[in-house]
């Protein structure tokens, strides 16, 4: 017992030397980071003291970035524990480490959705009236309750399941694939769950019809597991090219293929919901059209849209092309592409046109404002913060850079 | 008719504290969603001022604490009254003695705070009773009078110019709501036109309801939908829920000018409200529960809300209800408004 209190004491400190330890691009990065997260928290009181009226929200579009960047976050955080699953499928490859980085970069999206939430929320001192007991959480009518939820179950199961890998790797015993592989299983069903009860969360809105739409669910499923794993193929490829770690190549074949079939899929539901809001457009597909192409000279969404789409389908074809996707430079490009179209699917392609036209028909457009663009991206910031010394560390304790030593 | 450009010009030059209770009279008949997005940038202004003098009272409270006893033992009962209120639970689920014990709270805090002599009710549903509305949208003529005394009535900010009923003007041809204007902003009547007013519809079905993560909105047993100020947490997972935009949000601390305040005011209703959390319409739940009409009825000059009781079968809105011809807005969403409306 004494022991393996030794060794935690140990892991946190080495943990903490670790990451301030590094090379010139690694403490600018972090540096950088750092000034954009105080950034974000400076601009973040000013908030707190003026209240929401400083964002570019209203009555009539009352969610805006921070609810669109949660949403899509949400989605980064689900894709990538489905690294796991070809994992299985291709057993041929190095198992612990693709759990590893996978769920590294889950935590940074996890902890970036909180923040998300947090900063959106009226009152966020009262946040513990959704601590059932002593508050109460509308379990289970609430879909936001269900969110909370899976949100905190999947944040723990992607805290313990690289801890119990990594701290048996640093005292240096082979952890013990009876005990965790189960985990990861759940956390794989767990990610389905996650991004299924976001969607939920809106196309359960009858209020709504862009939003009370069955595919919502499964289209937030294919798009989440193609921008994720993108994500996570550019962090591989940047620490292959910028650090030491080696990265299996086939590891990074086999994403890109997952990338393109889930990128595929998503264009597919794409079209099918733009032929049901266009074919016969209703007095439902108001949303849709002013999406698409405004409505009484209000674009404000039209060139993100048709951007989004633009991006969507050059990257698809790009991974899709076998030629294309084997060459780095438009591997990576076409990842980065794909990521961007996602996120502005999520926010300006969802999120907001939600809202637009208010249900009583009523058109208010939405333009964030500086400071709510200065906070997101201290939010960023601090998920890409967290990213990178989670993945580092990893990688660290994987390659035995760092180990436990007794009576250190 | 009353002089319209003047009154925009004022608008635009900013309304200062004193003539702001002006403001507040005429601001019904004016389009609100311009006043909205207009104000913004004034109210960014301004707030910053009101931070600065805010932040300069702190210090002179701070100072005079050290120099006054009697100055400190009022801070102290103001922080421990609303330490109190910060740790109570949900209304909802508080026994008879713990709704009277937090509405002596915030009577007294609202002496404390901001120098205002208030009475709050904890009344409750009377038995028997379920309230409904009708709207005749032959009488309505666009005065807005309605929206004027609903802001009076329910101490609304009066920086945003909150309002609680919007009225659609609906050229003929068609009786969807969706084709109106709420924000119209000329001489009424209008040829060709009529008038609908919108507010919350206090669904039997509410679909704002059941989404609230905390528990913090609920149906009344006379069937008013409200919202527990001090509960809600400001996610606005409701005001995304209802068709008939009736939820408001308090994106920045409301202002109500203590001479125009509503001093009779209920816990669920009119009382004061902080910045970040949502509101909406209760049927003036301070006086209806008293017996008396909401606001907006009684300050209706042609006669087009009728309220009342439907549970009563000899009540004026039942003898609507079963006599005219009657819809709602959005039944195919099985919402169950309770408001209906009626042609003559």
């Amino acid at each position: 017992m004494r022991e393996k209190y030794q060794i935690l004491l140990s892991f946190i400190k080495d943990l903490f030397n670790y990451s301030l330890r590094g090379g010139k691009v690694y403490h600018i990065w972090m540096g950088s980071l750092t000034f954009l997260m105080i950034m974000g928290a400076i601009l973040y009181t000013k908030q707190l003291e003026s209240g929401l009226a400083v964002t570019g929200m209203n009555d009539h579009v009352s969610w805006g970035l921070y609810i669109s960047n949660f949403t899509f976050l949400v989605g980064v955080a689900a894709a990538a524990v489905m690294l796991v699953i070809p994992a299985y499928i291709f057993s041929d490859l190095d198992l612990s480490k693709v759990v590893l980085i996978g769920e590294g970069v889950a935590v940074g999206a996890l902890l970036m959705c909180l923040a998300f939430v947090t900063v959106d929320i009226g009152g966020p001192a009262r946040f513990w009236h959704l601590i059932p007991g002593i508050g109460r959480l509308n379990f289970p009518q609430s879909l936001l309750a269900w969110d909370i939820i899976v949100l905190n179950g999947y944040l723990a199961l992607n805290l313990l399941i690289p801890f119990y890998i990594l701290i048996n790797k640093y005292s240096g015993k082979e952890p013990h694939k009876k005990i965790y592989v189960p985990f990861v299983f759940l956390s794989i069903f767990w990610a389905i769950a996650l991004h299924m009860v976001t969607a939920f969360l809106y196309s359960g809105l009858s209020a709504r019809p862009f939003w009370n739409n069955a595919l919502l669910g499964p289209r937030f499923l294919a798009s989440a597991f193609a921008g994720g794993p993108a994500f996570i193929l550019v962090i591989l490829g940047f620490t292959k090219k910028f650090s030491d770690f080696k990265i299996d190549e086939k590891i990074l074949n086999k994403i890109a293929v997952i990338i393109a079939i889930a990128a595929q899929i998503n264009l597919v539901m794409l079209l099918s919901e733009v032929f049901k809001e266009f074919y016969n457009a209703t007095h439902h597909s108001n949303s849709a059209i002013y999406l698409f192409f405004g409505i009484g000279g209000k674009t404000a969404l039209v060139p993100w849209i048709w951007t989004s789409i633009g991006l969507n389908i050059l990257a698809t074809l790009t991974l899709t092309i076998h030629k294309l996707r084997n060459i780095d430079f438009f591997r990576y490009a076409a990842c980065i592409l794909l990521f961007v179209a996602i996120w502005i699917e999520k926010g300006m392609g969802l999120v907001i046109p939600g809202f637009i036209p208010s249900p009583l028909g009523t058109i208010v457009e939405y333009h964030p404002t500086f400071i709510e663009i200065g906070i997101t991206i201290g939010i960023w910031a601090f998920g890409f913060f967290v990213i990178s010394l989670l993945v580092r560390f990893g990688f660290a304790i994987e390659q035995n850079i760092i180990v436990y030593k007794k009576n250190e | 008719m009353k002089n319209y450009r003047e009154r925009l010009k004022r608008f635009f030059a900013g309304l200062s504290k004193e003539d702001g209770k002006e403001g507040g009279k005429e601001n019904g008949k004016e389009p609100v969603i311009k006043l909205d997005l207009l104000g913004k940038k004034k109210r960014d202004r301004r707030s910053f001022i009101k931070g600065i003098s805010a932040s300069a009272g702190i210090g002179a409270s701070i100072l005079g604490v050290g120099a006054s006893t009697l100055m400190s033992q009022e801070e102290k009962e103001r922080l421990g009254l609303s330490w109190e209120e910060f740790f109570k639970t949900n209304y909802r689920y508080m026994s008879g003695r713990e709704k009277r014990k937090t509405v002596k709270r915030l009577e007294k805090l609202a002496k404390l705070k901001r120098k205002e002599t208030v009475t709050i009710s904890d009344k409750g549903a009377i038995p028997g009773v379920l309230y409904g509305y009708a709207f005749n949208i032959s009488k309505c003529q666009g005065y807005m009078d309605c929206i004027d005394a609903c802001l009076k009535e329910n101490n609304l900010d009066r920086k945003s110019n909150m309002q609680y009923i919007k009225v659609f003007e609906v050229e003929n041809g068609s009786l969807n709501v969706e084709n109106g204007d709420p924000h119209f902003f000329h001489e009424v009547p209008k040829d060709e036109h009529f008038y609908m007013g919108t507010q919350c519809m206090h669904c039997e079905n509410p679909p704002c309801v059941p989404v609230c993560p905390t528990e913090a909105t609920w149906k009344e047993d006379d069937g008013i939908v409200v919202v527990d100020y001090d509960w809600c947490i400001g996610c606005r997972y409701c005001e995304a829920a209802c068709p008939y935009e009736a939820r408001r949000f308090n994106w920045a601390a409301p202002l109500v000018p203590a001479q125009e305040l509503n001093t009779n005011q209920h816990y669920l209703g009119n009382r004061n409200k902080t910045k970040g959390v949502m509101e909406k319409c209760t049927f003036c739940i301070q006086k209806t529960r008293e017996g008396e009409n909401p606001a907006c009825v009684e300050a209706c000059p042609t006669g087009a809300r009728v309220f009342g009781n439907l549970l009563d079968p000899n009540s004026e809105i039942r003898k609507i209800i079963e006599t005219k011809k009657v819809f709602r807005l959005k039944e195919e969403l099985g919402t169950e408004p309770k408001f209906w409306y009626y042609m003559d």
